[in-house]
């Protein structure tokens, strides 16, 4: 077990070197340029200065080799300076990845966006479990039930209408018509006492039920399907023969092996959390950080989209290894090879 | 030869058998009514309802359902029978060869990684790469360089069709790879399988006749839900221009050019969203029966 | 150059708000749906940065709602009458007001705008309104509040640097370490710049939310009105519009290119009202003189392949450019596309109103027999597909334009119309920032223009259109050769043309320019060089509780946020 996850752990290093290498390669090779949204006005020449200024025109891999230094070596030390103040040689010459559009280090960037983002999409995720591991199993257990039926449906529906829309239709429902909660997101609020909590929580609201609507649809069908495969198994018709609880028995022996699909689709989805809900993000303002990732890949950021995608394929890999450990857990018969 | 023959009949017998547990199935029958009836509809519709989806009528802009336009208009005044009818073919076709493309590849790659441990490392490094691929540059990059090449083989508009499936397909396989390999690690462990290995059986065969029925279930939500996703990916493929040209209507464009619109002309959502909902309910229920008659066990313990 | 000095608004203003004192008025909640990415208007990604830069940071001189020329941190706009302007237009001196400073205190002088040029005009700074000072060979401080601007050539019109939003006084003591290179090192500076302007950033979130505070400093002691701003972005136009004319959760929101109707019913709730504001902006098909066929490889779109002349099959025929503009009605594309934001344009230069022609009007009215008529006549005649077509060559076109719903709904339209003359048009839609980027590697930039017709909109800065009509020049051709960065896109070359050009460029008298200035558009318009369609204006929208809100096409449309109030 330990020699699994320490050889894994040093695989993923080389796997993570490579990816690396291939995002900023389709990144150099997309055909967006950082310059394509400034006003027309402004003459090409002077863009091109521009591109210049923000070293466009360094060879490819001398920008990469750039970015994987300061990636690696300057970051991690700056944040070791700033947490426990020692200085660690030249801190002051140190280039820090810097974005090409607000030319400020992007790992402050990433660090604002931190908190609106875990509140809305880390409790939407949240939710999204707690909600579908009950509404996944009663459907299986009672099959064709009425309350399996009005999941199906509900669930399904969840899944077939898009965000974008959902999310609208909430807002005229519940923002313009009923007044009930605000359709804009104060990025700026700091909760101190009830009032600002209260505040919160209204704001939270509409994304937030998106979201976790779209989450738990999704979840609820592959744990029902994989409950009623179990179900039928035979380990399920020994344990009920040996006299056990039939509650034991679903809650227990059947939702722990049918939980190897959840188990892997959250892991895939944690990551997902820090890239943000780019379209929910986007109609309630919610600016976190799948706004700040499709801004940058809209103004061809590539140091502040290279930095994001890393670090979201950094938990990949790393999630990853965590659902492989966890089959074994949930299943002790899975070897590790 | 007589075991041939043999063969053929027990195949027969099993399809029958499928069928007939199939057709026992109420909410799959409906499904698939549903699902061949949306099919047909958008296949012959066009031939009975003769209006060109792109013909603008300037004088009825924004209408509700009257007699000429039986869906309404859009703010161009065209007409959204025809146009959600032409979507429908585009979107179904997308929907459907993009997810049987992303679950080929996802079904593949998971079983072969789940059983065979020597491939399970390069197959799963491989997937987390697709996984951390910022797609949109990547579309970019794609569509810079094949648009071109595809319009000049096939035209401008099977070409563009070409790219958007196979980018949706290609970009899509990752989820259903790694929860097939996870439902194989586990089917890889049970009694009968161990068994059947430890009988000489071979790889192949093992995989063909236990693990891939003991894995279908997954396979089946994921097309139904990939289905869904993939007409979905489309209209946000067009809204960031990287789709189909803006005069060739699907039914995510035509979800999306609507939104706006919702408390002018509500219809025009309701058309596309129902179409589309129908469509990924019409699949599930179809996978629910398909997978209940497929179970071995189910069938026979009925 | 005559310069109308109205100050008539801004006293209006003062007016009316007399009795008001610096912030009673409270909160204002001013909606982007583009998020300002940086306060530092030289290093800005847009509009968007600038506006948002211009409660705090201000130019020598402002232009007013009609484009005349305001002084801002001066008393007076210099001009050759007043002597301010040197007789042979090679220089320009400004002289700042007295008991001018900063938000921190500190005096204005003229040391800082000239480190303000400097800054700009450094190599390696990345300033993206160098055009503003094209001609400038030395910016120098004669005392302590004057400042003398000399040009390297006569400029007839020298009210391109600190002039408008693009190009305020920077504080030298706060930037003086941020010049060239360093620039990307000033985070604080440029996300907090000190400035004379009414507000004072609190706190600045890139690409999501400033929050600004009254300047205790600001020169005009009861202004600003409003104690508190915030300016928020993200979302989309039409939600920005929703939220203050139906929720009213904003006080003001901009650039609402949205489809008409859905603003009407908005307005309908009665809680905000949509203003309009029309500058120099036209949006207009252009027409590639070049033969743009994939199959020529590396000669696509270029003047000459191999030597010869590689002109357009059909488009460089006259009489199918003409045919083209005959057959679209540019009235319902301004109904259905744009209301009250857009006016049909038969100019591609429309404002400002002195320069705009009348001598193409005829364009308003679409004739559709009369382009049939004209293709016929010119021998393309229709084929079995009722697509024209002469010596093989149909009519086939490619309609190339950013993504942008409103563009679609043109491009449908205009494909429609076309259709009704024989002429078969495949729609493309292109992410704007790949279209509009200077990526060499890529077909799809505007610049390399890989398609016959294409879309979008462009106008100029500022109230003088001479470098904007100088960009159809002949050897200002997008080619390989400047790396598809040329301004003259349809690459068109008419050396009569080009002729103008130069006499523009050293003409001084207005009404000569005028005169020259509109037989130059003429000339583009008669050879259909480029199709305009529509003069766009700006649209924003403002709660019903705002006053003084002004719209301006020519400079910020927050320039006269000092006078805001609440009612």
């Amino acid at each position: 077990m330990f020699t699994f996850v320490l050889r894994r752990l040093l695989i993923a290093i080389p796997t993570l070197l490579v990816i690396s290498f291939v995002i900023f390669f389709i990144l150099d090779s997309a055909p967006n340029d950082p310059t394509g949204n400034l006003p027309l006005t402004i003459p090409p020449e002077v863009r091109q200065k521009i591109r210049d200024s923000l070293g466009l025109d360094q060879p490819m891999y001398v920008r990469y080799v750039k970015w994987l230094r300061q990636f690696l070596i300057y970051e991690p030390l700056n944040l070791l300076e700033e947490n426990t103040g020692i200085k660690i040689g030249d801190s002051e010459g140190r280039l820090r990845i810097v974005s090409y559009a607000t030319r400020s280090p992007v790992m402050e960037l990433i660090a604002e966006r931190m908190p609106q983002t875990l509140w809305v999409v880390g409790v939407a995720y949240l939710l999204g479990i707690i909600i579908s591991i009950p509404i996944g199993v009663i459907s299986a257990y009672r099959q064709y039930s009425i309350f399996d039926q009005v999941g199906t449906f509900v669930s399904l529906i969840g899944f077939s209408l898009p965000t974008f829309f959902t999310g609208l239709l909430m807002i005229i429902i519940f923002g313009v018509k009923l007044r009930w909660f605000p359709s804009v997101y104060d990025t700026t609020l700091v909760v101190k006492d009830w009032k600002t909590f209260v505040l919160q929580v209204k704001q939270m609201i509409m994304p937030v039920t998106v979201l976790t609507f779209f989450n738990a649809s999704r979840l609820t069908r592959f744990l029902r399907s994989s409950m009623l495969d179990n179900l039928n198994m035979d380990y399920v018709r020994t344990a009920r023969a040996k006299g056990q609880k039939e509650q034991v028995v679903v809650w227990g022996h059947v939702l722990r092996n049918s939980l190897i699909p959840v188990v892997t689709l959250i892991a895939l989805g944690i990551p997902g959390i820090f890239g943000g809900a780019i379209i929910t993000e986007q109609i309630f303002r919610v600016n976190g950080l799948g706004q700040l990732l499709i801004i940058a890949i809209q103004g061809a950021d590539i140091p502040l989209v290279q930095t994001l995608t890393f670090i979201f394929a950094v938990l990949i890999v790393f999630f990853n290894i965590i659902a492989d450990v966890a089959y074994g857990f949930l299943d002790p018969r899975i070897r590790y090879s | 030869m007589s075991t041939t023959t043999n063969n053929q009949q027990k195949e027969y017998s099993y399809l029958a058998d499928v069928w007939k547990q199939f057709s026992k199935h109420k909410g799959a029958v409906v499904g698939m009514l549903i699902f061949f009836t949306i099919i047909l509809t958008t296949m012959l519709g066009p031939f009975v309802w003769r209006i060109d989806p792109d013909a603008k009528d300037l004088k009825h802009r924004n209408e509700g359902p009257t007699i000429t336009h039986p869906f309404g208009t859009d703010n161009l005044g065209r007409d959204m029978l025809a146009a959600n009818l032409a979507g429908g073919r585009i979107s179904l076709s997308v929907g459907l060869i993009a997810m049987v493309i992303s679950i080929l590849i996802g079904t593949v790659i998971g079983l072969l990684s789940g059983y065979f441990s020597w491939l399970d490392g390069p197959l799963m490094r491989l997937t987390d790469l697709f996984l951390a691929l910022p797609i949109l540059p990547l579309l970019l990059v794609i569509i810079m360089l094949y648009r071109d090449t595809l319009r000049g083989i096939f035209g401008p508009e099977l070409g563009i069709f070409i790219l958007i499936v196979s980018i949706i397909g290609v970009t899509s396989w990752m989820n259903t790879a790694r929860i097939v390999r996870g439902d194989v690690l586990a089917a890889k462990e049970q009694e009968y399988v161990t068994a059947a290995s430890a009988l000489g059986s071979g790889g192949q065969r093992i995989i063909w006749k236990h693990i891939l029925p003991n894995v279908s279930s997954p396979i089946l939500v994921s097309a139904a839900l990939g289905m869904a996703s993939a007409i979905i990916t489309e209209s946000a493929l067009s809204f960031l221009g990287l789709g189909f040209p803006s005069d060739i209507p699907t039914w995510g464009r035509l979800l999306f050019d609507a939104k706006d619109f919702m408390s002018l002309t509500p219809l025009r959502v309701v058309w596309p969203g129902m179409a589309i909902s129908l469509i990924v309910l019409s699949v599930t229920y179809m996978g629910d029966g398909l997978r209940d008659a497929l179970d071995p066990k189910i069938r026979s313990s009925k | 150059m005559k310069i109308r000095l109205t100050v008539v608004l801004l006293l209006l203003a003062i007016f009316t708000l007399g009795l008001a004192q610096r912030g009673s008025a409270g909160h204002v909640n001013i909606l982007y749906w583009q998020a300002a990415s940086t306060l530092n208007p030289y290093l800005s990604g847009g509009t968007k940065d600038i506006e948002a830069a211009s409660l705090v940071v201000e130019p020598l001189a402002r232009c007013d709602q009609d484009g005349n020329i305001l002084p801002w941190l001066v008393d007076e706009v210099p001009t050759i009458e007043n002597g301010g302007v040197a007789a042979d237009l090679t220089s320009i001196t400004w002289k700042l007001s007295d008991g001018l400073v900063w938000s921190d205190g500190s005096p204005v002088t003229s040391a800082d705008v000239v480190f303000t040029g400097e800054y700009c005009m450094d190599e390696n700074s990345g300033c993206n309104s160098l055009q503003q000072f094209d001609g400038v060979a030395s910016i120098e401080a004669v005392d302590d509040s004057t400042i003398k601007i000399t040009f390297d050539a006569p400029k007839p019109f020298p009210y391109g640097p600190f002039v408008g939003a693009t190009t305020p006084i920077l504080q030298k003591a706060q930037f003086a370490d941020c010049i060239g290179a360093n620039a990307q090192n000033c985070t604080d500076a440029n996300f907090a710049p000190i400035g004379t302007g009414p507000f004072v950033v609190t706190d600045f979130r890139a690409n999501d939310v400033v929050t600004y505070k009254a300047n205790d400093n600001y020169r005009v002691a009861d202004q600003p009105a409003f104690a508190t701003a915030t300016f928020k972005g993200g979302g989309d136009a039409a939600s920005a519009a929703r939220a203050v004319l139906e929720t009213g959760e904003a006080d003001y929101a901009w650039n609402l290119q949205v489809e008409p109707e859905i603003l009407a019913g908005m307005v309908a709730a009665g809680k905000g009202t949509v203003v309009t504001a029309f500058g120099a902006n036209v949006e207009r098909l252009m027409v590639n003189f070049t033969n743009d066929d994939p199959s020529l490889g590396d000669y696509r779109s270029l003047q000459f392949a191999n030597g010869a002349p590689n002109p357009h099959p059909f488009l460089a025929d006259i009489n199918v450019r003409k045919a083209l503009s005959m057959a679209i009605d540019r009235e319902i594309l301004t109904e259905i596309g744009y209301g009250k934001a857009g006016k049909p344009s038969c100019n591609v230069l429309a404002a400002p109103a002195a320069y705009a022609s009348t001598a193409n009007d005829g364009c308003l009215v679409q004739d559709i027999e009369g382009a049939n008529k004209l293709l016929d006549d010119a021998g393309w005649l229709p084929g079995p597909g009722g697509t024209r077509e002469k010596n093989g060559v149909p009519l086939k076109i490619l309609y190339q334009t950013s993504t942008n719903s409103v563009r679609q709904g043109t491009q449908a339209l205009v494909k429609e119309w076309w259709k009704e003359i024989g002429v078969d048009t495949e729609l493309r839609n292109i992410d704007a920032a790949v279209f509009f980027g200077g990526d060499p590697a890529s077909p799809d930039t505007y610049g390399k223009f890989y398609a016959d017709i294409e879309m979008y909109t462009n106008g100029f800065n500022g109230t003088d259109p001479e470098v904007y009509m100088a960009g159809w020049t002949c050897d200002e051709a997008s080619d390989v050769t400047n790396d598809w960065l040329g301004s003259n896109i349809p690459r068109y070359c008419d050396p009569a043309y080009d002729a103008l050009a130069a006499k523009l460029s050293s003409t001084a008298a207005f009404a000569d320019r005028v005169a020259i200035v509109k037989e130059m558009n003429d000339m583009l318009m008669k050879n259909y060089v480029m199709i305009p369609l529509i003069h766009r204006g700006s649209v924003s929208a403002h709660s019903n509780t705002l006053t003084g809100v002004q719209m301006n096409a020519w400079d910020s449309e927050l320039w006269n946020i000092a006078g805001w109030n609440r009612k």
